[in-house]
C-alpha cells in the first residue's frame, strides 16, 4: 500500500529560484538561508520519495481572475515550468503521477471536499522553489510529482481547519492506493510576510517561531487561527501558511521532528523549513 | 452594499476580497496579458496605446504609466498580478515593495536586514493614526 512516511514545510519566495538559478547561494546574503537545507538535501536522497503530494498556490501564473479553484489537483503525466514574465527558471519538467492523482482525487471528492481537476497548468515558483531547495539541481526530478493548488489570493480563502481536515481526506485516500509507494506530503509558502502596501515587510519572528513549534505538539492551536488574524500577525502574504496545515493533517496525530530552520529575510519574507518523520 | 470586514482595521494594507477584484478585474487581466512577450514587447513600445486596449479607468491606466503602486493597489490591482508589470521592467519584488513603503530600496533593504517590519505599533489603523 502507499503510504505517507514524512511531512515537509517550506517557504517558497521566487528570489531564492533566482538565487539558485544564477549561482548566488553562497553569498553572505544567501548562505544562512541555503546552510538550512543541507541536512533537507542530504535526507531527501537517502528517503527517496516514489512522490510527493505538493500543496503550493499558483501566483497569478496558471490561474488568472477568469476561473479560481479554491482546491485544484493536477491529474496530468507531466508538467511545464511557467514562464512568469522573465522567462522559465531552468530546472526539469515535472513529471506528475495520474494514477495516484485520479485515486486522490475520487477518494477525496466522495469525503465531501470538491477538488477542481486539472489537466493542463503551468507550475511556477510557488512550486519549483520547495523542488530545487529539498533535490537541489538534479538533470531530471528523483520523483514524481502531484501538483496540489490552493487560492490564498483571492478572498475568500480557505480556512485553516478546513485545510487540515482535506489533509486527513488526504491520508485517507492515499493509505487506500494499493501500489507499494513512499510519499511524502509538502506544505509551502509563508511564513509571515507583506509584500504590498505601505505595511510591506512586515515579518513577526516570535509569532512565526510559536506557529513552527505548535506544528509539531499543537496544530489545534494552528486550524483556530483567522484570516485576519494571519493577517495583521503575518502580513497579508502570511496566510499561505493554511497550507502547511494541508500537510499536517495528512500526518499522524503524533510526529517526529527531524529538522527545523528559520531564517529573517529573503527579499521580503521570513524563511520556515520544518521536516516531521510521520508518527512516534 | 459592502459590510466591513474584520481586517479593515489593519493599516497599510489591502486585502484582495471581492470588493477589491470587481474594481480591478480588468486592470488585473492586463497584468496577466505580460506573460506573453510579444504582450511585453508590445506594452514596453508604447505603454498608453497598450492600456488603451484594456477596459479600464482612466485613473487605473495613469497609475500603470506611473508605475504607482500604492494607488493601483486602491484601485483593485492584486501584487501578484501587479508582479507582471515590475518583472516586465526589469526590477524585482523587493524593489516593487520598498516603492509602496516610501522608502529607499536601500532603506528597505536594511530594514529587512535587520530583521523586517515589527509588528508592534503596525497591528492597527488607531496605531498609525497616533504617531
Amino acid at each position: 500500500m502507499a503510504r505517507i512516511t514524512a511531512g515537509v514545510a517550506t517557504s517558497h519566495v521566487p528570489a531564492i529560484g533566482r538565487a539558485i538559478d544564477t549561482g548566488q547561494t553562497q553569498s553572505d546574503y544567501w548562505k544562512p538561508m541555503f546552510d538550512g537545507f543541507e541536512f533537507s538535501k542530504k535526507w531527501e536522497v537517502a528517503e527517496k520519495p516514489d512522490v510527493v503530494f505538493l500543496v503550493y498556490n499558483d501566483h497569478a501564473t496558471a490561474f488568472s481572475l477568469d476561473l479560481i479553484p479554491t482546491f485544484a489537483i493536477g491529474v496530468a503525466e507531466d508538467y511545464v515550468v511557467a514562464d512568469e514574465g522573465f522567462g522559465p527558471r531552468p530546472v526539469p519538467p515535472v513529471e506528475g503521477h495520474a494514477d495516484l492523482a485520479w485515486h486522490i482525487a475520487s477518494s477525496v471528492i466522495q469525503q465531501d471536499f470538491d477538488l477542481t481537476l486539472v489537466n493542463k497548468m503551468d507550475l511556477d515558483h510557488g512550486l519549483t522553489v520547495p523542488l530545487s531547495l529539498m533535490f537541489g539541481q538534479p538533470d531530471k526530478w528523483p520523483c514524481k510529482v502531484i501538483p496540489f493548488a490552493v487560492n490564498v489570493v483571492q478572498y475568500p480563502v480557505p480556512s485553516g481547519r478546513r485545510c487540515y481536515n482535506l489533509g486527513k481526506a488526504i491520508r485517507k485516500a492515499i493509505d487506500s492506493f494499493p501500489e507499494d509507494l513512499n510519499v511524502q506530503i509538502w506544505g509551502t509558502g509563508g511564513m509571515s510576510h507583506q509584500l504590498q502596501g505601505p505595511r510591506a515587510g512586515l515579518i513577526n519572528q516570535p509569532w512565526d517561531k510559536a506557529f513552527l513549534s505548535d506544528m509539531v505538539d499543537d496544530p489545534g492551536r494552528l486550524v483556530a487561527i483567522s484570516p485576519e488574524e494571519y493577517i495583521r500577525e503575518a502580513g497579508s502574504e502570511g496566510i499561505e501558511l493554511v497550507m502547511w496545515l494541508i500537510m499536517r493533517g495528512a500526518l499522524d496525530d503524533q510526529v517526529t521532528e527531524l529538522h527545523r530552520h528559520y531564517h529573517v529575510p529573503a527579499s521580503n519574507t521570513a524563511i520556515g523549513h520544518i521536516i516531521l518523520k510521520n508518527g512516534k | 452594499m459592502t459590510q466591513s470586514r474584520p481586517y479593515d482595521d489593519v493599516p497599510g494594507t489591502t486585502v484582495f476580497d471581492e470588493r477589491m477584484a470587481r474594481k480591478g478585474y480588468h486592470l488585473n487581466q492586463f497584468c496577466m496579458s505580460l506573460m506573453q512577450p510579444e504582450n511585453r514587447e508590445r506594452f514596453k513600445a508604447d505603454n498608453r496605446a497598450y492600456l488603451d486596449e484594456w477596459k479600464m479607468t482612466e485613473d487605473q491606466k495613469q497609475a500603470v504609466i506611473d508605475r504607482d503602486y500604492n494607488l493601483m493597489l486602491s484601485l483593485g490591482g492584486n501584487i501578484y498580478f501587479l508582479a507582471k508589470i515590475f518583472s516586465s521592467d526589469g526590477l524585482s519584488f523587493q524593489y516593487a515593495a520598498s516603492t509602496m513603503t516610501g522608502l529607499s530600496e536601500e532603506e528597505y533593504l536594511k530594514m529587512m536586514l535587520a530583521g523586517g517590519r515589527s509588528p508592534e505599533g503596525n497591528r492597527y489603523k488607531s496605531e498609525w493614526e497616533k504617531t
